[in-house]
């Protein structure tokens, strides 16, 4: 036994170097708040992005100057004024948008009081929370790849405190090596979790309210609309698409008018239409974007039953539960159908009831334009409209009382709401049972992914009659002021006030926006609105019959066990091609290049002797030869050696020039 | 019932040999770390994320977000992949037993071991931690690739005797800290802490047949002068070196190297009777460093073993290795 007599301080590699944020390993952390507070940069409102990243730099800049954290009596002054910046802004402490900042000032007031190690992997769960947040807002392609940039860093981070030696480079390659290997697992928990179908508990309404149809019609409704360029729903046809004449998509129907207002009526539902479909028909898939409503806007006019949907007596298709997240729904519909022919009395009553009072020289026009037929009165009414020069204009004049005598006869400005309006005002006051249709009309095929986008500014109102034997009959006065809005969509009928994308000059824009959309309607359908369905569809194409949860997990249980083993045989197989063998592979090559001269190493001759003696026999390349000896030598009896270096003397062996 | 009682307990020992808890058997080295020897449990972080990622689910569920699902699923796999990782940091890892500094109460001793990462990649974060309870010491270390390191360890000597290095954890929890891997190694290596020496001790008592006639320092025949040192309290005034004093120097002592004639025989037989054994073995220590110190040959003469008069750090070594392993049973090499 060898002893020394010394004393060594003690434990001279303590943990304690962990506990302390370095420079290098806190900068890792304030940037990992800081790419995941970018992340929310579109839900957060501009406050509180500003007030984070003002402590993020505040921190970081104590950090790079060496400093600790600031005094703890800082915090619930800044905490206080964060709470009632929400309580000011959002009205309310609870809820998904409050919360989601709270969560990130939370994340902020964690960095500024990070003292130890529990401090900074509470700050990096924090983080987590919020790379997981993002997705109550915004589940797009762009935003999940925020989100694994800002978990890259964050794991980066991590890796920075629990290895302070690491380089940076090896801190993004762990991180990175950590998030790929991260991915089959999350392939086959995506594909194969069960999917429950209803939510667990009642999904909390702080939804914000969106741009949509509604159930109600006045004076400025559908313009308000028409001014968002909100993705509403896409459609994929089977086959080809309806011509554009044909493309109304029914939403809301409007049977009652209380002289400013059109309201829908509701009666109970039933899961089969009142028509019997015929004619051409059209299949096609419509993935509805989220809107808190019941809306299914189908076309014209949809054959049931639908999955998950009902039909009302004015044949408006209603999702069963209100449209929370994107969905998808299969319909076929025919646009051909002759419907209401046999309609129900008190529908037709209901359809020409009007106000007692209002709008007289309304009433007194239908007086004249009134014939021996309905429909001779409505050809009457049409050409009434088309002889008056109507505007079409997005921004028409506000109107009084009599809103339709006052559009009929003064401003004669309008849109496609007041358009439907007058008419079914002027049918009524003729005696004909009319009613406004509300939807939208047109949409656009994206000519790479041939999917059709049909936006808020699609939105549309038009009107319906009903005649004997023929039923209801579709008549869209808008058509008739401004025949391009059918054909060409709105941007070809409008001038000026379109959004910015629907101007005809920036079409080289649009195209770009179409291919983004094809494969966001991609990324769409495969992805964010996989659901129990889907799933099973998959699964069953995947030869799985009979799916069930019970399968799922055994399936997921295997492959994942399956994903372990190969992990393992990576890390056995990345055992081979150590350094010591690449010195012992080197030596033997600088024998076997000496063995052309008769001076292969003898087995049991060591560096140096070996050295002496091929020198003495070649001294013309004694200096490089004594000194690859000697290198090695060295490599291999002196501790440790390092890869470059044997690396090194690889070359060097590789390279030798023999003189002569 | 005790048939009962006799298997509970049979199965108890053989649980605590299968998971290495308590001490064991020393080990002949290398130990290799192979995958049947290396554990892995989740730590109080690791703990606490799949809590979080249960609520991430349940989260997904009730608001069914797709890529909710997707954010939990790709987390738990990162967290699977780095239990993989924090596997392989201590798979094939090698240890060798390298020396040993003993040490007095009150100080540390240093093993080094010798550790072999045979791997291509570097092995961060690997902790040592050795000891038993109250005497705990621990490393932090990290493995360059395909390299031999030699990490000390230290232990905080407190009682005289042989302090084996029994039960050593070597783990990780690197890369995420969410899982802690570790393997239980008995590597067979053990230092010697040596007794206490005495304050202020005593001259030695004069051994029967030799010629020893002051302590500290003893002249031969021909004075040997062999220096100056430093003057201490115990020396005795006619070895000052009044000469340099006179000159306005410092006191010195004048040193004389000891020749074969005047050797110190320190003999456990000859303390006196109403000392303890630990009081002797810290009284013999402390004379043996002062006679090293003075630079005096000296000679030990335990129950166990006899040390003929020889000086030097060496020779210092065995005799408090010697008092080290008085009564535990071992002769001292």
């Amino acid at each position: 036994m060898n002893l020394a007599l010394r004393f060594p301080p003690k434990n001279p590699l303590s943990d304690a170097s962990l506990l302390a944020l370095r420079r290098n390993q806190g900068i890792w952390l304030v940037a990992a708040a800081f790419v995941t507070l970018i992340a929310h940069f579109s839900t957060l409102p501009w406050w509180v992005m500003a007030f984070c990243t003002a402590l993020l730099i505040w921190r970081g800049e104590r950090m790079w100057r060496g400093k600790t954290a600031p005094p703890r009596w800082v915090l619930p002054p800044l905490a206080l004024l964060g709470a009632i910046g929400v309580q000011l802004d959002v009205g309310q402490l609870v809820g998904k948008t409050p919360g989601v900042i709270l969560l990130a000032m939370l994340l902020c007031f964690k960095l500024l009081e990070t003292r130890n190690m529990r401090d900074i992997i509470v700050a990096t769960f924090l983080c987590f929370f919020l790379q997981f947040s993002l997705f109550f807002s915004n589940q797009s392609l762009p935003s999940a790849l925020l989100s694994i940039i800002a978990l890259l860093v964050t794991l980066g981070a991590i890796i920075a405190l629990s290895d302070p030696a690491s380089s940076t480079r090896e801190r993004w390659r762990v991180s990175a090596t950590l998030i790929v290997q991260g991915i089959p697992f999350m392939l086959v928990l995506f594909v194969l979790f069960p999917r429950a179908i209803a939510p667990l508990w009642g999904v909390p309404s702080d939804a914000q309210a969106k741009t949509g149809l509604s159930d109600s019609m006045s004076p400025g409704t559908i313009s308000n609309m028409i001014l968002s360029d909100e993705l509403a729903f896409t459609v994929e046809f089977d086959g080809l698409p309806p011509l554009p004449a044909d493309r109304y998509w029914r939403g809301p129907v409007m049977s009652y008018f209380d002289g400013q207002t059109w309201h829908m009526v509701t009666r109970p539902q039933s899961s089969l239409p009142a028509y019997t479909p015929s004619g051409r028909r059209f299949s096609y898939r419509i993935l509805l974007e989220p809107s808190q409503q019941h809306w299914l806007p189908a076309l014209d006019f949809p054959a049931g039953p639908i999955e998950g949907a009902h039909f009302t007596y004015d044949y408006q298709a209603l999702s069963q539960t209100p449209v929370n997240s994107r969905r998808q729904f299969r319909l076929t519909s025919f646009p051909q159908t002759a419907v209401g022919q046999k309609e129900q009395p008190w529908v037709i009553e209901m359809s020409r009831r009007l106000p007692a009072q209002g709008n007289p020289r309304t009433r007194e026009l239908a007086a004249r334009l009134k014939a021996d037929s309905p429909r001779q009165t409505i050809k009457q009414i049409i050409d009434w409209l088309i002889q008056a020069r109507f505007t079409y204009t997005l921004q028409p004049p506000l109107s009084e009382n009599d809103s339709v005598d006052f559009f009929l006869f003064e401003s004669r400005m309008g849109f496609c709401e007041h358009f439907a309006s007058s008419f079914v005002f002027l049918a009524r006051a003729a005696g004909i049972p009319a009613r406004v249709v509300t939807g939208y009309q047109g949409g656009r095929i994206n000519p790479i992914s041939h999917i059709f986008t049909v936006r808020q500014s699609d939105a549309h109102a038009w009107a319906e009659i009903w005649i004997s034997e023929q039923g209801w009959v579709r008549i869209d006065p808008t058509a008739l002021a401004a025949p391009q809005r059918i054909d060409q969509g709105l941007e070809g009928s409008v001038e000026s006030g379109l959004p910015f994308m629907l101007r005809p000059q920036f079409a080289w824009l649009r195209q770009m926006r179409d291919q983004w959309e094809s494969l966001a309607v991609q990324w769409n359908r495969w992805v964010v609105s996989f659901d129990g369905k889907r799933q099973r569809s998959l699964l069953e194409s995947m030869g799985l019959e009979s799916f069930s949860a019970q399968k799922a997990f055994g399936i997921a249980a295997i492959a994942i066990v399956l994903l372990v083993a190969a992990f393992y045989a990576w890390i056995q197989l990345k055992r081979h091609n150590t350094g010591r063998d690449a010195l012992d592979r080197a030596w033997a090559r600088f024998s076997s290049r000496l063995a052309a001269f008769g001076l292969a190493r003898a087995p049991a001759e060591g560096p140096l002797d070996y050295a002496k003696r091929i020198s003495s026999a070649r001294p013309e390349d004694a200096d490089v030869l004594n000194l690859i000896c000697t290198r090695y030598a060295c490599l291999r009896y002196r501790l440790p050696p390092s890869r470059a270096e044997i690396d090194e003397l690889a070359q060097t062996i590789q390279s030798l020039q023999f003189k002569t | 019932m005790s048939a009962a009682a006799q298997n509970v307990a049979a199965f108890r020992a053989r649980l605590r040999t299968l998971l290495r808890f308590g001490p064991g058997s020393p080990e002949t080295a290398p130990i290799l770390l192979r995958q049947g020897r290396i554990y892995l449990l989740p730590t109080k972080p690791g703990i606490a994320l799949g809590v979080i990622l249960v609520v991430m689910l349940v989260a997904s569920i009730n608001y069914s977000l797709s890529l909710g699902y997707a954010f939990t699923f790709l987390l738990a796999g990162t967290g699977v992949s780095s239990v993989l990782h924090a596997f392989r940091n201590l798979l094939q890892i090698s240890i060798q037993c390298g020396r040993v500094e003993s040490a007095f109460p009150g100080g540390n001793v240093v093993f080094h071991l010798l550790i072999d990462n045979p791997h291509p990649q570097r092995r961060p974060s690997l902790r040592l931690i050795g000891g038993l309870a109250g005497q705990k010491g621990e490393t932090s270390f990290s493995l360059a690739p395909a390299s031999r390191s030699e990490i000390q360890l230290a232990l905080p000597a407190v009682r005289r005797g042989v302090l084996p290095l029994n039960r050593t954890v070597i783990e990780t929890r690197w890369p995420l800290g969410l899982v802690r891997a570790w393997s239980v190694i008995f590597p067979n290596m053990e230092a010697l802490v040596f007794p206490t020496p005495e304050n202020n001790p005593p001259p030695p008592l004069p051994s029967s047949g030799e010629s020893l006639t002051d302590w500290g320092l003893l002249r031969a025949g021909n004075e040997d002068f062999a220096g100056l040192r430093t003057w201490l309290e115990t020396d005795s005034p006619r070895h000052l070196a009044w000469k340099v004093y006179a000159r306005g120097g410092e006191m010195m002592t004048k040193q004389f190297s000891a020749s074969g004639g005047g050797d110190l025989l320190l003999n456990w037989d000859d303390l006196p009777a109403e000392l303890s054994e630990e009081a002797r073995l810290s009284r013999l220590a402390a004379w043996l460093l002062q006679a090293e110190h003075a630079g005096q040959r000296t000679a030990l003469r335990m129950p166990e073993c006899d040390f003929p008069a020889a000086r030097g750090e060496a020779h210092l070594y065995r005799c408090l290795g010697a008092l080290a392993l008085h009564g535990t049973g071992r002769i001292p090499p």
